[in-house]
């Protein structure tokens, strides 16, 4: 059975294919959630090393995952919406800004949080923690230059030029623990070590970071949707949808 | 168990403030996120459906006059 996956690239069709699936994504995050939270504080057992303090692991290194990941994607619409000029990639690429701006903040917070304790400071200018900073500019940037220009497509383009040059920062960010000498611990998972970790904080932080795959994607989702009815709001099938509801 | 009681858990052993005031912001994020993007699909479609009632009111006038 051929699928025709161009009708999805449609921002109409999009509309309703999002709006089935956003249930899905929205209660997979729920239950993982509360999954991911009970084994970080009721199974994983105290950090022989940090006592406690660790715990903020369960949340820190979803964030900082997410941080990361959500920018290449948004990149990659970005790039796919001025390459193709495909409507949709771009809005996307809009949609996903704010939950990945929110997630860099989170990780920058929680890091400090972690940092008081542990290194005796909350913000030090070492290369992981100021690439993330730059990161978090690098979201406000595109989301301002996109709100400051009134046609959509216009600053679909600008957005992602800023979005495109950025991604470079991303790698930067992820091997800065190896490339220079850093405050910030290596990698907590390496594709080529076996886990410094015990097993079930492993497992916690994993089981967060899908919750948090599942929540970015309901809220890109939703975010998407939002943004296709207020570009989309003279055409047809809009007002269509209104008159049905 | 890891905890002996609710003030054990509360308490961190020690690093409370640091482990809840991680945990506390992030729940304000989403909560605050969720808020957000459903008050701004909820303005949409009030803005919409208020351009709509007003072009079947043009309509409407237009076919009676």
């Amino acid at each position: 059975m051929a699928i025709n996956w161009f009708k999805y690239s449609s921002p109409a069709s999009f509309y309703f294919l999002a709006g089935k699936m956003i249930p899905f994504f929205s209660i997979a995050a729920v239950i993982l959630c509360l999954a991911g939270l009970y084994i970080g504080f009721f199974v994983a057992p105290t950090d022989f090393q940090q006592g406690e303090a660790y715990r903020i692991i369960f949340i820190h290194v979803p964030a900082a995952w997410m941080s990361m990941f959500l920018y290449v994607v948004m990149a990659m619409w970005s790039g796919i919406g001025l390459a193709f000029n495909t409507r949709l990639s771009s809005m996307v690429a809009t949609a996903i800004a704010p939950t990945g701006a929110m997630f860099t903040f989170l990780a920058l917070w929680t890091g400090a949080l972690w940092g008081k304790p542990m290194w005796g400071t909350w913000w030090v200018w070492d290369a992981r923690l100021t690439s993330e900073l730059i990161l978090l500019f690098l979201y406000i940037g595109f989301m301002s230059l996109q709100a400051a220009i009134d046609d959509p497509r216009r600053a679909d383009k600008a957005g992602a030029m800023i979005a495109l040059v950025g991604v470079v920062n991303v790698p930067i960010i992820y091997f800065s623990v190896k490339w220079w000498n850093t405050l910030h611990q290596g990698a907590s998972v390496s594709l080529t070590q076996s886990p410094k970790m015990a097993t079930t904080m492993l497992t916690g932080m994993l089981i967060m970071s899908l919750a948090c795959w599942m929540y970015a994607i309901a809220m890109v989702l939703i975010r998407t949707r939002a943004v296709i009815l207020e570009r989309e709001r003279h055409t047809a099938w809009v007002g269509e949808l209104q008159g049905a509801a | 168990m890891i905890w002996t009681s609710l003030s054990d858990f509360l308490d961190m052993g020690g690093y409370g403030f640091y482990v809840w005031g991680s945990y506390l912001v992030f729940l304000i994020c989403i909560a605050g996120e969720i808020i957000l993007v459903s008050n701004r699909k909820r303005t949409l479609l009030k803005h919409l459906s208020l351009i709509h009632q007003s072009t079947k009111q043009e309509k409407r006038n237009e076919t009676s006059s």
